[in-house]
């Protein structure tokens, strides 16, 4: 699907560029987003060490493991293929944490660790696995209880009540993450999905 | 902002990280752990991690910029406006509908726009505003997860996380207009 949704970005936006004469722009628009693209990975080298760093403390004290205890029972039924006292299990709780308190970077850099921790899992390492691919779909719909930023953005523009759209930011989101979790459980199981059973 | 909320609020955001940090170090000691060693040791990657991400993020991004900066959204708006106005979605909010999954700073921007245009307190202000936070931004996410292990083959992850972004935007648009409207 990938391959998909590049190709067509690619090709109807220099379709519709042409048409709508913005030639001119799109090739230094092109190269900026190279470019941001780079300076983006590069912004995260810093803060994903720093917290590489306290999860490896964390893990070794035991840390990691005591929090994945606490929601052992959620946890394994989201994940049945990840190993109850996998340390997986412990990182994909700090990112889901992170995420609740609106660390945004934190949280990214404790995803990527979890990442990491799914891909010690997985035997066909340019496949995904089905593990990922629901922790996927909860971070990309991840559920956070203080839009700060938004909240930022309304007071700055005079809103009277800045805060009004908490509760319904909140239903959306929850929304969001049950037909995401959702999806992908059914959508693993389909066809031209599913994994070859010995790749696990 | 009601400002005893908001200080309350920034308070908690700005004690999260340093207390997680003592709570980790301190544990670590207790523990026995050798935790500058450890800290260290777990640091080092951290350097391949974000270079991984380099050439997946350069191939979405790249895409991304191509499709804003063409005007085709204009093209899809067009072609959805019909199809979606006589089912009470307001036209005002297709753009944040669109971008909101291929960019973050590109939501931020239609969302700046639309609170000045309508205000921040109007329906669709306040529709803007719940669809922004109600997703992330998925390309983002999925190219920079995916990217970090050089996992190519993402199977069903675009579809499932796609249908939770328009369950979750159609949801801000329905709650808002219970709510708002």
């Amino acid at each position: 699907m990938m391959n998909w949704i590049f190709l067509g970005l690619v090709i109807l936006g220099v379709l519709a560029a042409a048409v709508n004469g913005k030639m001119d722009t799109l090739t230094k628009s092109t190269f900026d987003a190279a470019k941001s693209a780079v300076e983006l990975a590069i912004g995260l080298i810093g803060i994903m060490a720093l917290w590489l760093g306290m999860m490896r403390v964390a893990e070794e004290a035991g840390l990691v493991k005591a929090l994945a205890r606490l929601v052992k029972p959620i946890m394994t039924r989201l994940f049945p293929d990840v190993p109850a006292d996998h340390p997986a299990m412990g990182s994909m709780l700090s990112n889901i944490a992170a995420n609740l308190l609106g660390l945004g970077n934190s949280a990214t850099a404790l995803g990527l660790k979890a990442m990491q921790d799914l891909q010690s899992l997985n035997e066909a390492k340019e496949t995904a696995t089905n593990a990922m691919i629901i922790f996927m779909a909860i971070n990309a719909t991840a559920i956070t209880v203080i839009p700060a930023t938004v909240i930022g953005l309304r007071s700055s523009a005079g809103s009277a009540n800045p805060t009004s759209i908490i509760g319904t930011t909140l239903i959306s989101c929850i929304t969001a993450s049950i037909v995401a979790v959702t999806s992908a459980k059914i959508l693993e199981k389909l066809k031209p999905y599913r994994r070859e059973k010995s790749r696990g | 902002m009601d400002s005893s909320f908001g200080q309350i609020v920034q308070e908690v955001s700005n004690w999260a990280i340093p207390v997680i940090f003592v709570l980790i170090l301190g544990y670590g000691a207790i523990r026995k752990v050798k935790v500058y060693e450890v800290f260290v040791e777990g640091a080092k990657e951290g350097f391949n991690v974000a270079i991984r991400i380099i050439p997946y993020l350069v191939a979405i991004l790249v895409a991304i910029g191509i499709f804003r900066g063409s005007g085709a959204m204009d093209w899809i708006i067009a072609g959805l406006t019909p199809i979606l106005k006589p089912l009470g979605v307001p036209p005002e909010v297709l753009p944040m509908a669109i971008i909101k999954p291929l960019s973050g700073s590109g939501a931020l921007g239609v969302m700046s726009e639309g609170l000045k245009t309508y205000g921040p307190d109007s329906l669709i202000g306040n529709t803007l505003s719940t669809m922004m936070g109600s997703t992330e931004t998925t390309f983002y996410v999925l190219a920079v997860y995916f990217g970090s292990v050089a996992v190519r083959r993402t199977r069903h992850a675009v579809l499932a996380c796609l249908l939770g972004d328009l369950a979750g935007l159609t949801m801000a648009i329905f709650v808002c207009n219970l709510m708002f409207g």
